[in-house]
């Protein structure tokens, strides 16, 4: 069969969130609406302590100031948040010891995303932390981590067990008043994961967090903060996948990353929330801040494969403050059907000799539109800081949209700032030549896909990997055959 | 092995091939000539399957059975092969990796079982040798930044990995210097066998100089003008098409 730009649209039409099932747990959730008595009372069904409910009051009182950034290329109904509760926590919030002791239709949604947990424990090393619905409820491996003396915790456990670290770090990189989203969250974050790498460890396994959406209308808004101290090195997976809901949920995660003088921080993320049906109707909002802090010598790597939601509005940059320091950028966005994503990074060159490298890679099928925006930043004191920038837009069928937008203000003219960009389209030749080696169409788009992502690929860890070129696969092939 | 009967074929309404008969038996070779325009490709590329062009009128079969209907990865699961003209590039994909996608595709729709690693690595191996392939070619991208005659050896290596019992190569010889074409040539020949057939189409004589076939056709205006033995193609070198 030839292939034709109008059986791939249609193919591409009928697919649909393979993830989309909610799982049946009970669960505790606050009534809607925002307002300082709901930050309160988070803060203190949390336990925390005075000093974090009045950050969180100090960041709700900048945020009702604030207004809702609309200079990105995305187009979507704005969320009422008075309509959305902002907590919502399994009733079976006691920690677990062994996974005997979870919930075991927990252990089913698991098991439908094909992450056996057992499994992965026992094969890939893998520790994992599991968020759902805001609270951990699973984590592993911990015994052996904190033999290095590596601290890998939900963060509202780390606000009550090492509130020192917590409170020097925390908001340190991404400022509470950073952005709308990011003072939204610091006001309300539910949950999320902290990491602490000591000083000359390298971290022995991958360390590994599962976010998942599961109670309808219930913003979810993760906080997680990674600290790599001098000469430690840490490689960190999120993985996000949220079941289908008509509704549209937000999600406005903060991530913020340090890493000291000689340290490394690899960040890889693969992203499949809900997209939203065919026709556009719900969908996840993901409105993420994610920012890394480096020291002298230092690198923080950022991968993201990102196949989901229905808006997306992600910039994991790099503040390249140390001397000799290194920001990477290696991204790979899908969009399908109405879906609309704003995304790239910002590499801000504050140090000599500072290096970042920023790979995109953006692939729109259907009547979606993907947005690469990208800030190079070189400072005045930055001597001879180098960049270099590709971005790659594949094309699928002619309703879709590929867009670039970078900027570049360089105030050093030592710089050096390299910037490519191409766009092409799957094209029917391509399609055919592989028919004609015996390659089915649904195979041959994977390939294709595949061949154009590579190079971002090849930076996630390998068993991230194998599960990306899936998620590329699910996210564009439809159920053909 | 190949029956083709009164073949009328068009693009876009136009058209291109006005019953057209040919039949290609087991260990055969024919050569299709031909000037510009006069279907050679449109004839090759109906063969494979592509759906752009129409068959209007006329049959095709292929071991007894009538292809008509087949897409173009089912013919090619039958053992039908083309050597393009223009080989398609796919950035990113490597040599070793398309042609192990092709292979194990093949073998599953077969209902065989996927080749193991080692096996598939040692006749990658054997089949570049045979074309002179250097090891650092198969980690390439598939043609992309490939010269000429890169593209079509890496035609030709997929043809000996794929072991099709028909293959059809479209003007393998354009774009070649005298060197690649002797090493494509012998890549050929050893390919052939008393169980496989080969149509070579060409705008000249010089590659039936190193793939000798057994017939030569013209084609002129959508039919088969005139059909002969490989000296039709000397004649034809001679005197040009205009002769016929």
């Amino acid at each position: 069969m030839a292939y034709t730009e109008e059986e791939l649209k249609k193919e591409l039409e009928q697919q649909e969130y393979q993830y989309g099932f909610t799982t049946d747990i009970e669960s505790e959730t606050f009534p809607i609406g925002l307002n300082e008595d709901i930050v309160r009372s988070i803060s203190k069904k949390k336990n925390e302590p005075e000093w974090m409910t009045n950050w969180r009051l100090d960041a709700y009182a900048a945020w009702k100031k604030m207004d809702e950034p609309e200079w990105a290329n995305i187009h979507y109904k704005k969320p009422d948040f008075q309509a959305i509760s902002y907590f919502s926590a399994p009733k079976t919030s006691n920690k677990y010891k062994s996974l005997d002791e979870v919930d075991p239709e927990l252990i089913k949604t698991f098991n439908k995303l094909g992450i056996s947990i057992e499994e992965q424990k026992k094969l890939s090393g893998v520790a994992v932390d599991i968020v759902m619905d805001s609270v951990s409820v699973a984590t592993t491996f911990r015994e052996t981590l904190a033999k290095d003396g590596i601290i890998f915790c939900s963060i509202s456990e780390a606000i009550k067990e090492y509130p020192d670290l917590v409170k020097k770090y925390i908001g340190k990189v991404i400022p509470k008043t950073d952005n709308y989203y990011a003072a939204l969250n610091s006001a309300v974050f539910s949950d999320g994961s902290f990491c602490y790498i000591p000083k000359g460890v390298k971290c022995p396994m991958e360390l590994s967090t599962y976010f998942r959406i599961n109670q309808a209308g219930t913003g979810q808004f993760e906080r997680t903060l990674v600290i790599a101290d001098e000469g430690s090195y840490v490689s960190y997976l999120e993985g996000c996948t949220a079941p289908s809901r008509d509704e549209n949920q937000l999600h406005a995660a903060v991530v913020e990353l340090i890493a000291h003088d000689n340290a490394e921080i690899k960040y890889s993320t693969v992203q499949n929330w809900y997209p939203g049906n065919k026709h556009g109707k719900g969908g996840v909002f993901n409105f993420v801040t994610k920012r890394g802090l480096c020291h002298n010598n230092s690198k923080i790597s950022w991968t993201q494969v990102e196949t989901g939601s229905a808006v997306t509005w992600k910039y994991p940059s790099c503040i390249l403050k140390g001397d000799n320091s290194i920001g990477e950028f290696y991204s790979i966005a899908v969009t399908n059907n109405y879906q609309q994503a704003d995304t790239g990074t910002k590499m801000i060159h504050l140090g000599k000799n500072t290096k970042s490298t920023i790979i995109s890679k953006g692939i729109s099928a259907g009547k979606s539109q993907n947005s690469y925006r990208g800030l190079v930043q070189i400072g005045k004191n930055a001597e001879n800081a180098r960049n270099f920038s590709q971005c790659d837009s594949l094309l699928m069928g002619n309703n879709c949209g590929a867009h670039t937008f970078p900027y570049i203000e360089a105030k050093n003219k030592s710089a050096q700032i390299e910037h490519e960009a191409t766009t092409s389209k799957i094209g029917e030749d391509q399609i055919f030549y592989c028919n004609q080696r015996g390659i089915d169409v649904e195979k041959a788009i994977a390939l294709i896909v595949n061949g154009f992502s590579k190079e971002v690929l090849n930076k996630l860890p390998m068993e991230f990997a194998v599960e990306a070129q899936k998620l590329l696969e699910i996210s564009l092939e439809g159920s053909v055959g | 092995m190949l029956k083709i009967q009164n073949l009328h074929v068009s693009i876009e309404d136009k058209a291109i091939l006005n019953g057209l008969n040919l039949e290609v038996n087991p260990g055969e070779v024919h050569a299709i000539m031909g000037p510009n325009g006069s279907g050679k490709s449109t004839l090759s590329a109906v063969i494979a399957g592509n759906e752009d062009y129409e068959v209007t009128k006329g049959n095709i079969f292929y071991k007894d059975e009538n292809i008509e209907d087949l897409s173009a990865e089912e013919r090619a699961h039958k053992g039908i092969f083309m050597s393009f003209q223009y080989p398609v590039e796919i950035p990113g994909v490597t040599v070793t990796n398309f042609i192990k996608t092709a292979i194990n595709s093949n073998l599953k729709a077969r209902g065989l079982k996927e080749m193991p690693a080692n096996e598939m690595l040692k006749n990658i191996r054997n089949k570049a040798a045979l074309l002179e392939i250097d090891s650092k070619f198969l980690s390439r991208s598939l043609n992309e930044g490939f010269s000429g005659g890169e593209k079509k050896r890496n035609e030709i290596f997929q043809m000996a990995m794929l072991n099709p019992t028909l293959a059809i190569l479209d003007e393998t010889d354009s774009g070649l210097d005298i060197d690649a074409l002797r090493i494509v040539a012998n890549g050929v020949n050893k390919l052939r066998n008393e169980n496989n057939a080969i149509i070579v189409i060409t705008h000249y004589q010089r590659l039936l100089d190193h793939i000798i076939p057994d017939y030569v056709h013209v084609l002129q205006d959508g039919k088969i003008a005139k059909s002969g033995d490989k000296n039709l193609a000397l004649q034809l070198e001679e005197k040009g098409y205009d002769w016929i």
